[in-house]
Formats: structure tokens, sequence, C-alpha cells
């Protein structure tokens, strides 16, 4: 089969650039309208990774980064599946995720909030999708915390979330947020994706039966990439 | 059809190296951070640097961004089951690139690539392919890097930019010296000189 385009990316589903009540978005938005392409070759492939580029207990945030202890917070698990716009499974793509703490704070560099950094936590972890695009890590429940925007804002609860998919094209970073959570409605950067139904989309929800007795509670994050045209008819992508 | 919508994308926020780069934020947890290193030790063609600094709407350098670069090798091949030439062993074609967090310059080692396939039988001039996120930005920016010493002039993507002179701003400059060959690319994110972005 000749590679084909993938679907043209839905761009009023997503954020606009410029969303002023996030300010940092006025002076980090292009003004000019994008140069929209039809795929080529440069757009359809994109990285591609290997269980060797990664460690077993790299999608363990409770034990990656463990120095004799296991981090203090509420012991989760994240998992889902990685499906394209056609319900299909992405297999064997790079998920990476970061986050903060159980009290809101980041180990960077850059993080002067005043809560406590955790001996035992990184904060940053990565895996491979399986055959059936499958993924799940292991953490903690991160805190919120106030950021500079206005006067007092708080970030609800929030995993970062980065999916490559098999194509530049399907490029992703995302945030996962936890079901219920009074912060979500309030959050400026949240509130940048104008349609709920699209905002509901990035809320994981409490997943029982995922949860492990006496151990862990269970979120599921299933996650979206980009959809292609399974034929393609003339007015061939490739060149000859 | 039920077709499900792609997820929402959100911004990488200013502490993106903790996920991606977590020595730029201050540890080190992996065995090996991924793409320090785009061409591999094999890669033929002409080794290059390529450096540059991406400024906002107001003139300031964007000093949180992170950029990743993908390419094809010397000979126009990406390193993709959908191309399915060959490549050099260890070429991968895949950068992530962060700045130095005073300064906001990034720069990173390659080799220059050649023309790719374009769609209906077009070539494509040499290009690396950038993304780049950061705080402040909700959706990653998509653009291309051109080198100003190739022939852009049937460049099919180039050739689409309306006015004209804003292809400039997707064309790094060459500079060669005892320790090689740089090639310098500014990314204006907004305003004067606004780099043109793309919607891939």
């Amino acid at each position: 089969m000749k590679p084909a385009e993938y679907y043209m990316r839905d761009r009023q589903h997503h954020a606009p650039a410029l969303t002023p009540d996030y300010k940092t978005s006025i002076t980090r938005s292009p003004q000019y309208a994008l140069l929209s392409l039809e795929n080529s070759l440069s757009e359809i492939t994109g990285p591609v990774f290997s269980h060797n580029d990664i460690d077993a207990l790299d999608n363990d945030l409770i034990k990656n980064y463990s120095h004799g202890g296991d981090p203090i917070g509420e012991r989760i698990i994240v998992h889902g599946r990685v499906l394209d716009e056609n319900a299909r499974p992405v297999p064997n793509t790079m998920v990476e995720i970061w986050q903060a703490n159980a009290g809101g704070r980041y180990r960077h560099k850059k993080d002067t909030y005043l809560a406590p950094i955790d001996p035992n936590f990184g904060g940053c972890g990565r895996t491979m999708t399986d055959a059936d695009g499958y993924y799940y890590f292991r953490t903690v429940k991160p805190g919120a915390y106030p950021w500079r925007n206005w006067v007092n804002n708080w970030r609800p609860a929030h995993i970062h979330v980065s999916i490559f998919g098999a194509a530049f094209a399907q490029r992703l970073i995302t945030q996962l947020y936890f079901e219920g959570d009074p912060l979500i409605a309030k959050c400026p950067i949240v509130q940048t994706v104008p349609d709920p139904q699209a905002i509901d989309q990035m809320v994981a929800k409490l997943d029982m039966n995922a949860t492990i007795p006496l151990d862990s509670i269970a979120y599921r994050f299933d996650i979206v990439l980009r959809g292609r045209r399974s034929t393609l008819f003339e007015n061939r992508l490739e060149g000859n | 059809m039920n077709y499900l919508k792609e997820t929402p994308s959100q911004t990488a926020g200013p502490y993106v190296h903790i996920g991606l780069a977590p020595k730029a934020a201050g540890f080190d947890i992996f065995k090996q951070e991924l793409g320090w290193d785009i061409a591999g030790p094999n890669a033929k063609g002409e080794r290059i640097r390529v450096e540059g600094c991406v400024y906002d709407g107001t003139g300031a350098p964007v000093k949180d961004v992170l950029l990743e670069a993908w390419q094809a090798n010397a000979v126009g091949h990406y390193a993709h089951p959908e191309d399915g030439r060959e490549v050099e062993d260890g070429f991968r074609g895949w950068g992530r690139v962060i700045t130095d967090f005073d300064t906001g310059l990034w720069g990173f080692d390659t080799v220059k690539p050649g023309a790719t396939q374009g769609r209906n039988g077009m070539t494509q001039a040499p290009h690396i392919n950038l993304w780049i996120v950061a705080r402040g930005i909700n959706l990653g920016l998509n653009t291309r890097l051109y080198f100003a010493d190739e022939d852009n002039s049937n460049d099919p993507v180039l050739n689409l930019i309306e006015q004209t002179h804003r292809r400039q701003t997707l064309i790094a400059s060459r500079d060669e010296d005892s320790k090689g060959v740089t090639y310098r690319f500014d990314i204006h994110i907004q305003g004067t000189g606004e780099t043109v972005f793309l919607d891939i």
C-alpha cells in the first residue's frame, strides 16, 4: 500500500495560539497564518524508537529515582491506550511523562516553589506502547501548585505527556488531569481549549478495575493521535 | 464512521526539561537521554553545526524553548519504514535541542541532509524539519530550516509562501571557519521578521 496522508489537524479542536488569559501566549503566538502543507515524506516519517532506548524501570516513577526509599504521596497507576483517529492502536511508540511531586514541587533548577523536593522522586518516566497501543506508568499523584499569571492561579494536579506516534505529523504534547479536580475549571491553561468535550479528553478517569487493592489507585488515560487515510488513489505522495 | 478526535495539545510548560532533558533540569536519572546524537558516528556527508535563538514578540530570547529536529541523511533518506531506503548504522535523524538558560542560544551537530522526495514526483531542497514547544505555546510550532548555499528555487514548500520575502525566514546562513561549518537559524515567533510556520 502506498503511504497516505494524515487527516488534517483540526485546529478548531485545539487551543488557538493566542489565548490572552494565559498571558505568556500573548508574545509567543504567531500573528500570521500558518502555511498549510499537504504531507510529504518529511511529515509522514518520524523517529523510530525501540526498547533498547529505555530501561525496564523507566516507567516506574516510584522506583526510578529511589534513594533508599519510596516517594511520599498517593500511589497511582496511569494507564491506557494510544489510538489514532480511526480508533486503531498506535503500537511501539514512545510515551514520556513528567510531573511535580506530591507537594506540587518540580525537580527543576528553575522551580522555586516553597514546597519541598522529595529525595526519592525524580518526576519523569518513559515507556513504549505494546502491540495493542497499551502503556502504563506507576507514580505518585502530583500536587497542585501556584503559578504566576494572575495574582492567584493554581495549576490543577497534572502530568505532562509527550507522544511521538509513527510520524512527525503526529507529534503531540498534552497534559493529563484527574477526574473531579475543581481546579480544572479555573485553570487558564486548561481553558485555552475551547470545547468542553475536548477538555474532557484530557481528564483521566478513576479506573477501579485496574486499581490494585491495598496498594495503588488507577486512572485511565487514552490518548488519540491524528489518523490517516487508508488509500491513496492518485497524485502520489512519493516520487517515482 | 465513528472517528475519534485528536487529544488536544497543551503547552510543554517551563519544566519540559524534567521529562525530555532531565540533566538540564539538574538531575541524572536515565541511562541515556534521547536525541543528543542526531546523525550517529557512521553518517556520511558534511558534518555541520546549526545554531540559533528563538525570539518572542518583544524581541526577547525564549530561554525555556525545546526544539526537535527531524531530517534525512546526506542522500535524502529518512530512517523510517515508510521511506524504506537504507541509512547508515546509527543514523536516526532525530534530535532534541534545548537552550543555554542564560542566553537562550541553542545548537546541535549533525550532517547536512540531502534533497528529499516531494509530492507528485517533485524534489524538496535539503531541509531540517523543526518542532518548537515552550511555555506559552499551546500547540507545537512546525517549521523548516533550509540552507543558504543550496539551490532552493524549485522547492515546492518555499514556493508556496506568497510573500516571497518571507521565504528568507526559513533559510539558514552559512559560516565556515577553522572549527567547521556552522549554519545560523534564528526563529521569530511573532512580529517583525516572523518565521513562516507550517500546518503540516
